[in-house]
């Protein structure tokens, strides 16, 4: 963990989902799909905002698998963004991705690691990386808001140029302690 | 609850539905609906799964936005579209107009030893279809059905559809497309004239 490049993004409020987002269209990202997570609300934004993106909503991670696999069967690049229990929803869509040497780049916002609250969110989470990657997926992760858009960056051109499978772990202490109860007045 | 058996034979079912096919794009779900798409006749603009189940809908949907320049039809059995049944919900959602979903509805699991599906035990995935907001949906029960609608799959703005063909149950002979996915994907693309990587 690099601390200090942590609170140099906190201190300048770095708009890292804006950078992922701008990284994504300067690699020619044109299709988003998505099942929502409070973490990528303003990349959910950015991209309904974009004409030239296809935003769409899922009702299962795993949708996005395979609709990744069919944006690229046409000449398009993708991305999916979930967060980290959406991960276990995927797994056998995986073999998809291996059998036909689809790229594919997720974007996924870690629960259970950071200051967590709900329980019920850590055994995916903890499961996360080792889960994706004995589907033979490589996992880069972001541990600070400085680092998104090399990251991402980084992980497009593996996707994309180098046929990869890529899941790109965003760090839960980016995404900051979620309220559970107002404070007590 | 059971649902009456369709009809159809199958093979004949799919040969009319992709006679005349001309632009059209196919991605098949695994198991028969793949064998019945390739004896129907190999494409180089067909790509068939071989797992993946649930997922045919959505690499459909995936091809359809990305070239809406082209008609896409998805080919696949009530079984796999049970198990991606929230893709119709996507599918519905987005809207594309290019976009045809064709289930090959014979109420049962075919490839594992006939046992009922949910299709056979009462629920009708047309009507799923049409709760879901599909622009326009389809129960055709005879070939001369089919071939009164095939045309329609040409259809680049009054998407999305959905058909639902009551075949009779049964396993013809099996007709075994390449297996290879790799191979698969690059003679697609090549076909739509992307660069192969």
């Amino acid at each position: 963990m690099n601390v200090a490049a942590y609170q140099k993004g906190v201190e300048k409020e770095i708009d890292w989902p804006g950078d992922i987002f701008g990284t994504l269209k300067s690699a020619k990202v044109r299709q988003l799909c998505y099942v929502p997570d409070a973490g990528h609300s303003r990349l959910i934004t950015l991209a309904h905002a974009d004409p030239d993106m296809q935003a769409t909503v899922l009702t299962t991670e795993e949708e996005g698998v395979a609709l990744c696999a069919g944006a690229w069967l046409g000449g398009d690049r993708s991305a999916l963004a979930m967060q980290s229990s959406g991960v276990g929803n995927c797994i056998n869509m995986l073999s998809l991705m291996e059998m036909c040497r689809f790229p594919l780049l997720a974007l996924v916002t870690m629960r259970g690691e950071w200051a967590e609250f709900n329980p019920w969110q850590v055994p995916m989470g903890r499961a996360t990386a080792a889960s994706l990657e004995l589907m033979g997926v490589s996992v880069l992760r972001i541990e600070a808001p400085d680092e998104a858009a090399d990251v991402v960056s980084a992980a497009a051109a593996l996707a994309f140029d180098a046929d990869q499978r890529i899941a790109v772990l965003i760090s839960q202490r980016m995404i900051g302690r979620k309220k559970w109860v107002e404070d007590s007045k | 609850m059971t649902t009456d058996l369709g009809q159809m034979d199958r093979r004949e079912a799919v040969r009319e539905l992709l006679a005349e096919r001309g632009p059209l794009l196919v991605v098949t779900g695994l198991g028969s609906p793949s064998y019945d798409a390739f004896a129907a006749g190999d494409s180089d603009g067909n790509f068939y799964l071989w797992g993946a189940m649930g997922g045919a809908g959505m690499v459909g949907l995936g091809l359809a936005l990305a070239r809406p320049d082209r008609p896409v039809c998805v080919l696949t059995g009530d079984g796999e579209q049970l198990m991606g049944v929230g893709g119709l919900l996507t599918i519905a959602v987005k809207r594309p107009a290019n976009l045809s979903v064709v289930v090959l509805d014979n109420g049962h699991f075919g490839e594992t030893g006939m046992q009922p599906s949910h299709a056979g035990l009462g629920v009708d995935l047309a009507a799923v279809a049409r709760g879901a907001g599909f622009s326009a949906v389809e129960t055709v029960g005879d070939v001369a059905g089919v071939r009164a609608i095939r045309g329609d799959l040409q259809s680049l703005t009054a998407g999305p559809r959905f058909w639902r063909l009551r075949i009779a149950p049964g396993n013809p002979e099996r007709a075994l497309p390449p297996r290879d996915g790799v191979f698969a994907k690059t003679r697609f693309r090549a076909r739509l004239g992307l660069p192969v990587t």
